[in-house]
């Protein structure tokens, strides 16, 4: 488990003291207890001394994945260090907001080649919500493309239901050789919070797995899992304890990524 | 299978501290938001709302300590409320770790500012608060022309009334940017009666946001019927605080009354 208070935060604000270290010892372990009465079987091994990037590029609420990340037992740095970025044993790429806005936010930061270099070298890269959204082809808000990153087929669009923001909890229908969901069982919920969504069928024939889930008969894309490139509509940092199993398994495929050559580079897919 | 029908415990906070005692077993210190935040992630809450109530600008520094910690500590969804007045405010508290912001008076006073906050950070992170009360009817039976709906904005926790129709408002909110809609009624709070039925059909029938009901729970059986009226979720304080109903009580109702829950 990793220190949560940042020293000398509290008097710069001026406010009250912080909780005493026993406090804080109090609060993570009800949050051990809370992980732990939760219906997930944890069974995997995690690598030693795995370092995660959070990519920094102007978008959001990055300390919870910071935290969430870490208490999986990885190194986490937040940064926009495009060399940090390259050379990371895992390079997260968060996201909320506009498509548009994420993207200009990318380009600013010219992020992209990074992103993928990376997945050209089968090294691994998780996007989570917009940052999700960001590796398909595109991205349609009301009617305005936007060219995201191309490193997955399709176009992000605006939900078909009619209650939108999909916002809550809803279960996620994952294929049996997923190794994202490998620890958590049928009927898991995650968080969603999102307009705009990529669906399965661009994905077709790609040999990527694919996870869905279901609002309002409306099917699209909760998860991808393509060689090195995985990525989450839903935030698995906001999931609980099926967002931590989430993590702890994608940090476990950070530490074994496989061999260079079953890269898939953009053209082939 | 669909999305489960949230439940949101309320958290008010003055200067860092929880407003009036909370009345859990085991808490070292019942009056640190974090730690209740902790244990009603413990218990199964789905979400977590802090009301920031502070007076000063000292008190709302601290505010944004106990943001920090809960983000750092509780990784379900964080909203934070109570005094929002600019975009500047939203990145703040955004950055300090909430992933949504519930804007009340500053919106009234300028609905521009909700199209500003959405486009910045997209309409997900606005939830737009929504205190209401029945308006009285006029003699001869006629509705104040002000609240054709009957249901007028308050601000000022219900006293002073905003002088707009609370539907019409929810309405163009919605159309402004807003994300979602908590929805209290300042008549059933703290009546320990049951929600405002008429109410959440009015707004849920003015809206495709999702509508959070809030005001008036006192048992488990208050809920499903918020539900049925057309409400996503449903948050409640002094109920779960006072342990007079707790968090998987209101799950087991929802469930029996045919309503998805996360288990």
């Amino acid at each position: 488990m990793t220190q949560i208070a940042e020293p000398g935060s509290g008097g710069l604000l001026g406010g009250p003291p912080l909780a005493e270290p026993e406090d804080i010892e109090a609060i993570l372990l009800q949050a051990d207890l809370a992980a732990a009465v939760a219906p997930v079987t944890a069974t995997v091994t995690l690598p030693e001394d795995v370092h995660v990037v959070v990519l920094d590029y102007g978008s959001g609420n990055l300390r919870s994945a910071e935290r969430a990340l870490a208490a999986t037992g990885a190194r986490v740095t937040v940064s926009s260090d495009l060399g940090l970025a390259a050379e990371a044993d895992g390079l997260v790429v968060p996201g909320v907001g506009a498509y548009a806005a994420c993207m200009a936010g990318i380009e600013a930061a010219k992020a992209g080649p990074v992103i993928a270099e990376r997945v050209a070298r089968n090294r691994p890269v998780l996007g989570i919500c917009v940052g999700a959204q960001i590796m398909f082809d595109s991205g349609d808000e009301h009617g305005v493309i936007t060219p995201g990153l191309g490193l997955l087929p399709g176009r992000v669009t605006r939900l078909a239901a009619r209650r939108v923001p999909h916002i809550g909890w809803n279960v996620v229908d994952a294929p049996a050789e997923s190794a994202l969901f490998a620890d958590l069982p049928a009927g898991t919920r995650c968080y969603f919070v999102h307009s705009f969504a990529a669906y399965a069928d661009a994905l077709a024939g790609t040999g990527a797995l694919v996870t869905t889930t279901e609002h309002e008969g409306d099917v699209f894309v909760a998860a991808v899992e393509h060689g090195p490139l995985s990525v989450t509509q839903f935030h698995p940092e906001k999931s609980g304890a099926a967002g931590a199993a989430l993590l702890r398994a994608w940090i476990s495929t950070v530490g074994t990524a496989a061999a260079p050559d079953t890269a898939v580079a953009p053209d082939e897919r | 299978m669909t999305v489960a029908v949230r439940v949101i415990p309320c958290l008010d906070v003055d200067a860092g501290r929880v407003v009036k005692g909370v009345n859990f077993e085991g808490l070292r210190d019942a009056g640190d938001p974090v730690e209740l935040a902790a244990a009603y992630d413990a218990q199964g809450a789905d979400e977590l709302t802090f009301l920031d109530v502070s007076a000063s600008a000292e008190g709302r520094g601290t505010m944004l300590e106990v943001v920090r910690r809960t983000a750092e500590t509780v990784f379900i969804p964080l909203t934070v409320g109570g005094g929002v007045r600019t975009v500047s405010d939203v990145d703040t508290l955004l950055r300090a770790g909430a992933d949504k912001v519930g804007v009340n008076t500053a919106a009234i006073a300028r609905p521009g500012l909700i199209g500003e906050i959405a486009e910045r950070f997209g309409r997900q992170v606005l939830v737009l608060s929504l205190d209401v009360r029945r308006t009285a009817p006029l003699a001869g039976g006629s509705l104040m022309a002000h609240a054709p709906s009957g249901f007028e904005v308050t601000t000022h926790g219900g006293r002073k009334p905003a002088g707009i129709d609370a539907i019409d408002w929810a309405r163009r909110a919605a159309e402004l940017g807003a994300g979602e809609i908590l929805l209290n009624s300042m008549d059933a709070d703290g009546t320990k009666g049951g929600f405002d039925l008429e109410l959440i059909a009015a707004v849920r029938a003015a809206v495709d946001i999702p509508v959070i009901a809030s005001g008036g729970a006192g048992t488990a059986g208050d809920f499903p019927p918020a539900i049925d009226a057309g409400a996503d979720a449903v948050l409640a304080a002094s109920v779960f605080h006072f342990g007079e109903v707790s968090i998987a009580e209101v799950k087991d109702a929802l469930a029996e009354a045919g309503h998805p829950v996360r288990r």
